[in-house]
């Protein structure tokens, strides 16, 4: 599985939504993604990439696109 | 009245963090206008947030012998229409922005960006005259169930919060509860008691404007269910420099030994408070506290009685348990045991049916010393993020919807485990209680199986569903 698709399903599973839905998806544009989804969804990808976030990535991850953004930047990680 | 707002006339009673601020004499003015708006006593639904208007409302209602009924401004709103219709407030007290929703309702006055709007309803049912406040006792499932608060209970429990956790005006706690929830609206009492400063925000600990608000404004304090403490550790709370934070504070329900003790050590290294606390909103709030110096000697502990209060526990023959170690019913009696419950307009008139006794329906023991431990509950409920959750309330939900749906709920805190029979309606089931329940639907998950164990008098054993999740 590349980064990208690891990506994309975390987001799936996370929140309970679709593809189309997960790449346009903000910080409390659905219920799921509230302080409680927000944790589970931290959880899971520090698991899936073995990676131990900062407090400012995890409080700046505010939709699909920047957590890309911020992965790729300070984590490393190739999209 | 509760408060004595002219008492810190030119003080800061409430910031936001959009640079608003109200003073304490501002708030005593504008709540005369506000409850003159209302025409005096009556019953009032406030839809909450954690945002100036709200609190505003409140205390000017309170204090204004207008008895608000606090609900989520995001309670569903079928739940919502149940209550209305359960109640029949005379008004409503909503974010301006939520005010086009109620059609037929007229707006009578408006400030801080809400609105009190008439209802128009036609009963207006009698209210006992030390009614003070109803809050909701699960604050999710919509229960038509309140908790009837007096005056003097809210003014007898804020009291003792201020003794315990030694709060004077220099205070500037940061909302992170939304405050109908009793747990959150203690700690607006309590600071309000003392001239502090309120730091309200409708942001969670998982945003950056948080933060940023608790720095920019010195933030001195904060409550947290046992979910806020699980992520403050994924936050990496610990590599935080926080210089203003004094007091962390811990109820809504039990933190894992582990954490307890990372938190009474982190806060022991730094020179701060963590105080893990006790309570119900059958007891206004806060029933016990484990000081902070005992904060990692007795680890595990929810402390003793909190000043005024007394706790006692009853074995299963109606005795007083005498020794340490051996579990039974924990009783608190105290000034701040609220009046009962109420399950409609008609229960409002209703006097005090608990004199001051109250059975937490929580299993407990104490130790040699006297400090408490809870371990277990008698009935069948969970806290999910803090919320308390009625398990057989959440069959009833489901049954009523799903008609012929066998089902039954169980599980542990923060996992509810709904068991079916029918797997085509899985998701369905799943996705009908996060709705109606506002709560993430992490928390939730169904399992199917071929039939709910019952006894032969058609009982769920609820005993035997545990090997699915245990």
């Amino acid at each position: 599985m590349t980064n990208e698709e690891k990506y994309l399903s975390i987001f799936k599973e996370s929140f309970d939504v679709d593809e189309a839905t997960a790449r346009t998806l903000k910080y409390q544009d659905i219920p799921a993604w509230d302080s409680v989804g927000h944790m589970s969804l931290i959880a899971a990808l520090e698991d899936a990439f073995d990676i131990m976030m900062d407090t400012d990535d995890i409080i700046d991850f505010s939709s699909f696109e920047k957590g890309k953004e911020i992965l790729a930047k300070n984590y490393d990680i190739e999209f | 009245m509760i408060w004595e707002l002219e008492k810190f006339h030119d003080r800061t009673a409430i910031l936001d963090e959009f640079g608003g601020a109200v003073t304490y004499g501002e708030l005593a003015a504008e709540g005369e206008r506000i409850v003159s708006a209302a025409g005096g006593r009556c019953l009032v639904f406030c839809l909450c947030t954690n945002t100036i208007g709200s609190v505003a409302g409140y205390v000017s209602f309170l204090n204004g012998g207008v008895v608000p009924v606090l609900l989520n401004a995001h309670l569903e709103r079928s739940l919502l229409e149940e209550l209305l219709a359960a109640y029949e407030p005379k008004y409503l007290w909503v974010p301006a922005e939520m005010a086009d929703g109620f059609a037929g309702m007229e707006s009578v006055y408006r400030v801080y960006g809400y609105s009190l709007l008439r209802t128009g309803y036609p009963t207006e049912y009698p209210l006992f005259p030390e009614l003070g406040l109803l809050l909701t006792t699960s604050g999710s499932t919509g229960s038509p169930k309140f908790v009837r608060q007096s005056y003097a209970n809210i003014l007898a429990n804020a009291r003792s919060i201020v003794q315990y956790l030694e709060l004077d005006e220099t205070e500037r706690p940061i909302t992170t509860l939304p405050m109908n929830y009793t747990y959150g609206l203690s700690i607006i009492n309590s600071h309000l008691l003392v001239g502090a400063t309120l730091l309200v925000t409708d942001k969670g600990l998982m945003q950056r404007e948080f933060w940023q608000f608790f720095r920019e404004q010195g933030a001195t304090s904060f409550g947290g269910v046992p979910y806020t403490y699980e992520m403050l550790e994924r936050l990496r709370f610990f590599r935080m420099d926080l210089p203003s934070l004094r007091t962390m504070t811990q109820a809504g329900g039990k933190l894992t030994p582990e954490l307890h003790k990372k938190f009474a050590e982190y806060a022991g290294s730094k020179g701060k408070k963590f105080v893990v606390m006790y309570g119900q909103c059958e007891a206004t709030a806060r029933m016990g506290y484990l000081p902070a110096d005992k904060a990692v000697e007795r680890c595990g502990s929810m402390g003793i009685p909190i000043p005024g209060g007394t706790f006692r526990l009853v074995d299963a023959d109606g005795g007083t348990v005498t020794e340490p170690h051996v579990t039974g019913e924990l009783v608190y009696e105290g000034p701040n045991v609220t009046l009962g419950y109420a399950e409609s307009g008609e229960d409002l008139i209703k006097g005090d049916e608990r004199h001051g006794v109250l059975e937490t329906g929580d299993m407990a023991q104490f130790d040699e010393d006297g400090y408490y431990y809870i371990v277990g509950r008698k009935k069948r409920f969970l806290k999910i993020y803090g919320n308390r959750v009625n398990l057989d309330e959440v069959d009833r939900l489901i049954k009523g919807h799903f008609e012929g749906l066998d089902c039954a709920s169980a599980g542990v805190d923060d996992h509810l485990y709904l068991f079916v029979t029918d797997g085509s309606l899985a998701d369905e089931v799943k996705d009908f209680i996060v709705v109606k329940t506002g709560l993430n639907q992490a928390a939730f998950k169904v399992i199917v199986i071929d039939e709910i164990p019952k006894n032969d008098a058609g009982k769920t054993l609820y005993k035997d569903l545990a090997k699915y999740y245990e």
